[in-house]
């Protein structure tokens, strides 16, 4: 549902929950996610709720995941890098 | 207009409205005055510890009694105030400190409370395994937990206007004059008028015992708290520091709030408090050289409260020492939640017996000479 | 280990960037921080990475390529940039503590500069919360940032943002399936008071653009939907289809995603958490810092430039940055008033002339009271998991202000720390009581402004900070 538009400048690998996702340099890792099709960043603290990406600037909170080991990270400001492993934020007591 | 009613309360906290719900609960017409809201100051921001562990001898008993009402909390103001029995634990890092909890054990011992209990390594790593290694041991009150200070203090609010007290807030007590055995305070919603005046004014108490010509030693105080994001499940009893100033605990949802008694700045007449954060890098290394984990916790928050303390750290309760048909009870510096239930019992019995079978002997007013040393 | 500065600017959009490079220019030792790791703010998004991208520059328009000139500028002066800085407590003796790359740090400030910018209002209705559902701010950097368009999207709000970010879809060959305009016609008339004030050659600019823009969308075909409410998201895990009413007539489209916009307000949590002074602004329905003329707060040698201090737009921002910058020399001694004034004065013409227009835009685009003031079943405490009907229930029973609110139901508590909720909770919180939401106020904010780990605070060295 999200499309580049300059597919080819997806030159970059990460990893979302052990699947790899193309991103290009520049990328926050929230745009990564959501042009891999990600609809769920991390699941609310009190009913399990799923959230994904709403303000992509650093305001909302919402696109908290955990990067390479570091739980509570901004997804919207956290640029990509090759070979980086993101996973989905329980927040249900799950920290890091 | 002026309000009348059979006592005045000054300060609208838990220990104003506590002392307000018990009166009430006698038969007397109550008007608590309060210059902000409920709540708005020590009582709601605390810790939150209802703890007898490793109080001063003299608030033992307080503490004890305290401690029964804590356990039917609901009993007393229809709320579960959110208290917890998690039990309190003070961990002794090194021999010395251990020595030290022995001695206290045994000197509380000695006074016939069996509520503080010395353990070894074996049992404090059973109740806190995720503390670092090689600590010597500990001293535990297993029925001590914590509650929750803005709901227990709404709670009290609520019983008491239920039971007929009237809370009047954003409201000042401006003047107190005594004439004929009645009391006249000016607010800055117009006069009240009764026979009993009850300071419970926190931190600003002082000023109000000024009006009543005595003099005490109050030094306001902002002690500091501050709260990580929610973390997995790693400790359940509350956590006190021996050798280092620390004091923590892990919520219901996850989030650890850690305190310990480092102070930031207080400003009694804006009503406010700032946080001193060079302080709080201090709790951060704290906590995290005691509990590994928490040294991948997140710090979301922080706030300070305005509390006060006499020299002796222990409050003032009881009868004026200047005026008739006056009642003191402040300077609970920083411990004074747990004790609310109570402290508001002894004033209400204290005013309308004129005695009380628990011993506030050590809490007179008048153990502060002109010179504001201890007697 | 900390050092000095005479100026610190913090943000680098249009405000900041002018600021920083005006104060650097007149030989202040000048800090410039941001947390994001590129220059040009929210506007200007990606503005030196876009250089090379002429396919996208022309989808962006010709106002983005403004940002150029400002950015150029800064890398050529002399201050220091620091991106990806965070920013997380600010006292107000003027020290500065920011982290950066996992470290933490404090400095301390001669003077600062605060040109944090503004964030969407928000937009609590039913669904907001669910996967799918961003902001229209939200878009856009995902288009400026990332090179990214949505498919079948569908714009929601009203607001000049709302109908860029349209239009720039339109360029991009990706036109949005919809746009639920939730103006309200009872706004037109009261706008139109604004009018003369608005017919000014920049205002007049701005109308204009504002006009070509639309014939634009509509001749592209989008479906435009007018007088919209009651709009609700629906979905289970995930945004699956928009229900609204538009002209009173019930509509559903399916939609797996979707914009909110209701404008933009300034970003407070700093100044808030210094303990600066703030004011209710009727016309723009938000709080803003109080300020004089040349942006001093109510804290000395604090100031606050472009729509940190109320919503004014990006080249107003510019001017504002200047303007407080000139300020700062003057406190820290570097030029007189005299001189002060003289290098101020154009930048005074511009702010002028770039604010003309406000009244009106504010006016016309002022958000309906089921958005600011939502029913009981809508969450508006996003963090926390908390309903409008929460809020109205503890005002009920007893509870006078946000930050009761806060105690009671853990409302501000979250992460966010408020940004998110702030608003709607004083909004609810003052219609319950039936006063205004001056009176009511706003959350407490206390350090930190962004969470820290505890491992980076331990590892400060304090000894010889300031």
């Amino acid at each position: 549902m999200l499309q580049r538009l300059d597919p080819a400048a997806a030159t970059l690998r990460l990893f979302f929950e052990g699947a790899p996702i193309a991103a290009r340099p520049g990328d926050s890792v929230a745009a990564a996610l959501l042009a891999a099709g990600a609809d769920c960043f991390r699941t609310t603290p009190l009913r399990g709720a799923r959230r994904a990406a709403f303000c992509m600037m650093g305001v909302c909170f919402d696109c908290l995941v955990e990067i390479d080991g570091i739980a509570n990270r901004q997804a919207c400001l956290t640029p990509v890098a090759e070979g980086m492993q993101v996973r989905r934020q329980h927040d249900a007591g799950d920290g890091a | 207009m002026t309000r009348t009613a059979d006592a005045i309360v000054v300060g609208g906290g838990l220990h104003g409205c506590s002392a307000a719900l018990h009166l009430a609960r006698r038969g007397r017409k109550v008007v608590v005055v309060e210059k902000n809201s409920v709540g708005r100051h020590a009582s709601g921001v605390n810790a939150g510890g209802v703890r007898r562990l490793l109080r001063a001898l003299p608030e033992i008993p307080l503490s004890c009694a305290a401690m029964e009402m804590w356990h039917h909390i609901g009993d007393l103001v229809g709320d579960d105030c959110g208290f917890k029995v998690s039990g309190q634990v003070a961990v002794a890092e090194t021999a010395a400190g251990f020595e030290g909890l022995r001695a206290r054990a045994a000197e509380v011992a000695a006074l016939r409370y069996g509520h503080e209990e010395l353990i070894d390594a074996d049992e404090l790593y059973r109740l806190l395994p995720a503390l670092k290694p090689g600590c010597v041991g500990g001293l535990v009150s297993r029925a001590d937990g914590f509650a929750s200070p803005y709901h227990t203090t709404m709670a009290f609010r609520a019983a008491a206007i239920r039971a007929g007290v009237v809370v009047l807030e954003d409201t000042r007590a401006l003047g107190f004059r005594r004439a004929g055995g009645t009391w006249s305070v000016e607010t800055s919603a117009g006069a009240l008028q009764a026979p009993v005046l009850v300071n419970c004014g926190g931190a600003w108490a002082a000023r109000v015992a000024a009006a009543l010509g005595e003099t005490v030693p109050l030094e306001p105080i902002a002690p500091m708290m501050m709260v990580t994001a929610p973390m997995a499940h790693f400790v359940d009893p509350v956590v006190i520091g021996v050798e280092r100033k620390l004091s923590f605990k892990q919520a219901a949802n996850g989030t650890v709030v850690i305190g310990g008694g480092h102070r930031g700045v207080p400003d009694l007449d804006n009503d406010s408090s700032s946080v001193d954060f060079r302080k709080l890098v201090i709790s951060a290394t704290t906590v995290g050289t005691l509990f590994p984990v928490m040294r991948g916790a997140q710090l979301v928050r922080s706030w300070s409260g305005i509390e006060s303390r006499l020299p002796d750290d222990i409050p003032v309760i009881g009868p004026s020492a200047t005026q008739d048909g006056a009642f003191h009870a402040f300077g609970f510096a920083g411990h004074g939640f747990q004790l609310g239930p109570v402290v508001g019992a002894i004033l209400a019995e204290l005013i309308d017996t004129g005695v009380t079978n628990l011993p506030i002997g050590p809490f007179a007013i008048t153990r502060f000479t002109p010179t504001g040393v201890a007697a | 280990m900390s050092a000095a500065w005479d100026v610190v600017v913090v943000g680098a959009g249009p405000a900041g960037l002018a600021a920083a490079t005006l104060a650097a220019g007149q030989g202040a030792r000048t800090l410039l921080l941001d947390e994001q790791d590129a220059p040009g703010g929210q506007i200007y998004r990606a503005i030196e990475r876009t250089r090379d991208d002429p396919a996208l520059r022309r989808i962006l328009g010709p106002d983005y390529t403004h940002g150029d000139g400002l950015v150029a500028g800064m890398r050529a002066c002399a201050a220091q940039y620091a991106p990806g800085t965070s920013v997380w407590q600010i006292t107000p003796e003027r020290e500065v503590w920011a982290t950066r790359a996992g470290r933490s740090e404090a400095m301390r400030a001669g003077t600062l500069i605060l040109a944090t910018g503004a964030m969407e209002r928000p937009v609590p209705l039913p669904g907001w919360t669910l996967p799918g559902v961003m902001t229209v701010g939200g878009v856009q950097i995902l288009l400026k940032s990332a090179g990214m368009v949505p498919e079948g999207l569908v714009l929601a709000g009203s607001g000049p943002l709302l109908y860029l970010v349209a239009w720039q879809l339109v360029r991009a060959g990706k036109p949005p399936a919809a746009l639920l305009d939730t103006a309200s016609d009872d706004n037109l008339r009261p706008a139109l008071r604004h009018l003369p004030a608005a017919l000014r050659p920049t205002a007049l600019g701005y109308l204009a653009k504002g006009l070509a823009l639309r014939r634009v969308l509509r001749r592209a075909g989008l479906a435009l939907h007018a007088d919209v409410t009651d709009i609700r998201i629906e979905g289970d895990t995930r945004a699956e289809a928009v229900s609204f009413r538009s002209a009173g007539q019930p509509r559903r489209l399916v939609a797996a995603m979707i914009a909110l916009h209701e404008g933009i307000i300034p970003a407070q949590q700093m100044t808030r958490s210094i303990g600066c002074a703030h004011e209710w602004d009727a016309q723009q329905h938000a709080f803003r810092p109080v300020l004089d003329t040349w942006g001093n707060t109510s804290v000395a040698g604090i100031l606050v430039a472009g729509d940190a201090s109320g919503i004014v737009g990006a080249r107003a921002a510019e001017h504002a940055g200047r303007i407080a910058a000139w300020e700062a020399l003057c406190q820290l001694g570097r030029v007189d008033a005299a001189a002060r004034d003289r290098g101020a004065a154009a930048d005074r013409a511009g702010l002028a002339a770039h604010r003309a227009v406000r009244p009106l835009l504010d006016r016309l685009y002022a958000p309906r009271a089921e958005i600011l003031r939502p029913a009981d079943d809508v969450t508006i405490c996003r963090c926390e998991e908390i309903t409008a009907g929460q809020v109205r229930a503890v005002v009920a029973r007893g509870c006078a202000g946000p930050n009761q609110a806060k105690n009671f139901l853990r409302a501000g508590m979250g992460p966010c720390q408020g940004r998110l909720c702030g608003t709607t909770v004083a909004e609810l919180i003052a219609a319950e009581l039936g006063t205004g939401v001056a009176e009511v106020g706003y959350f407490r904010i206390r350090p930190p402004l962004k969470p820290v780990a505890l491992a980076e605070l331990a590892a400060m060295d304090t000894e010889d900070a300031p």
